[in-house]
């Protein structure tokens, strides 16, 4: 597709496409890149055509930039960080708790916490004994690659964590925001609905892993758990599915599994 | 709503553009949000319009493209067109699709004076 126009024309000299922004391209495509004959490669029509500027910005340039920071660093230290997303209530702090005092002394783990205020979950983590760093967003209704930034300078992880990032509630927007994490992890309860995949999803399609949580319930419910999975797999063919009940603890191992399987050996990591 | 703050960044995208390439006013921009994006061309558009008040971009004109979805399927071994996530191949019916455009979100050109 040409990245000027996203015309879909990519053979050369396919002539002019029909453009619905109503301006012409004069760059051919091929073995040649013509950018036209003007500063910027355009003609529009009634403007000065040295009055228009090619740019060609990703709008999330500078969020992807940081964030690429962020994971050397944390690939430098050895650390497997998370992002944990999901609807408010869906049993994410209850399941890093969880996990948190299953898995804290086979190796060191830090918890960055998100939500627009208070600090009840860092309560809920501290009480487990590992460092855990609030960040509230305020009116903001995602986490970003720049707060992370600050947070890693404030938490410091040590050599060989498991940083688990508890994002803000919300399905919708941290979709979009890279923090320099390994994976996103989305979580589903089942007291949801199941064709939550399907509504939201931008988020399924972004995340490695799904998590159905509460499994514990399902007696209760209707919730149909295999069309719920048949759906996250329409947007990510590629999503892995765990489910599990924090409650119970039925599934955790295999959770655990699958953090061990990603964290960097020791025998790799610097010093 | 992610796009205030993506509007945000917009803004600081072409403050920055006015300083290294010397102009004063943003006339139109034009921005490409992928159909298969998350991010709601409306919802920019009444954005951009609250926030470039007092700003370089004032008034500005934002000309939204949306690129249609493309993907690759995986069992028909072809590129289709997807008009939304979680739509079946149009020719073959399946669901191994891997998307390969229409989630750009970027400025493309500028109309500056």
């Amino acid at each position: 597709m040409c990245i000027v126009c996203g015309c879909g024309h990519a053979e050369a000299g396919t002539g002019e496409p029909e453009h619905d922004h109503g301006h012409k391209h004069h760059h051919s495509h091929g073995s040649r890149l013509d950018f036209g004959g003007g500063p910027a490669g355009v003609s529009l029509p009634g403007l000065d055509q040295a009055r228009i500027l090619r740019i060609e910005t990703d709008v999330l340039a500078e969020n992807d930039l940081i964030a690429a920071h962020n994971r050397a660093y944390l690939s430098e230290h050895g650390i497997l960080a998370l992002n944990l997303v999901s609807s408010p209530g869906s049993g994410k702090t209850t399941l890093l708790v969880r996990t948190i005092a299953d898995l804290k002394d086979r190796f060191p783990i830090a918890v960055i916490e998100g939500d627009q205020q208070t600090s009840l979950d860092t309560e809920r983590i501290c009480a487990t004994g590992v460092p855990a760093l609030q960040i509230n967003t305020g009116k903001g209704c995602h986490l970003d690659a720049h707060m992370i930034d600050h947070a890693l300078t404030t938490l410091a992880p040590g050599q060989g964590s498991l940083l688990l990032i508890e994002n803000v509630g919300n399905l919708v927007c941290p979709a979009g925001f890279d923090l320099g994490e390994a994976h996103k992890v989305v979580i589903l309860s089942v007291t949801e609905g199941e064709d939550k995949p399907l509504k939201y999803p931008n988020m399924f399609a972004a995340a490695d892993l799904m998590i159905l949580t509460k499994t514990d319930l399902l007696p209760y419910l209707r919730f149909d758990a295999d069309r719920c999975i048949d759906y996250a797999r329409r947007v990510n063919p590629k999503i892995g599915i765990l489910r599990l009940s924090s409650e119970t603890g039925h599934g955790l191992a295999a959770w655990y599994d699958w953090i061990e399987a990603r964290r960097i050996p020791v025998s790799q990591q610097e010093d | 709503m992610h796009e205030m703050s993506l509007t945000n960044g917009i803004l600081r995208i072409l403050e920055d553009q006015a300083r290294t390439r010397n102009f004063s006013r943003v006339r139109t921009v034009w921005l490409e949000i992928g159909t298969l994006s998350h991010v709601d061309p409306e919802a920019i558009r009444f954005c951009f319009e609250s926030t470039s008040k007092g700003t370089i971009a004032e008034e500005a004109c934002l000309v939204i493209l949306e690129p249609a979805g493309q993907a690759w399927c995986l069992d028909c071994s072809q590129s289709v067109t997807v008009t939304r996530r979680g739509d079946p191949c149009p020719i073959c019916g399946g669901f191994m699709l891997h998307v390969t455009g229409g989630e750009e979100l970027r400025i493309t050109e500028l109309e500056v004076e």
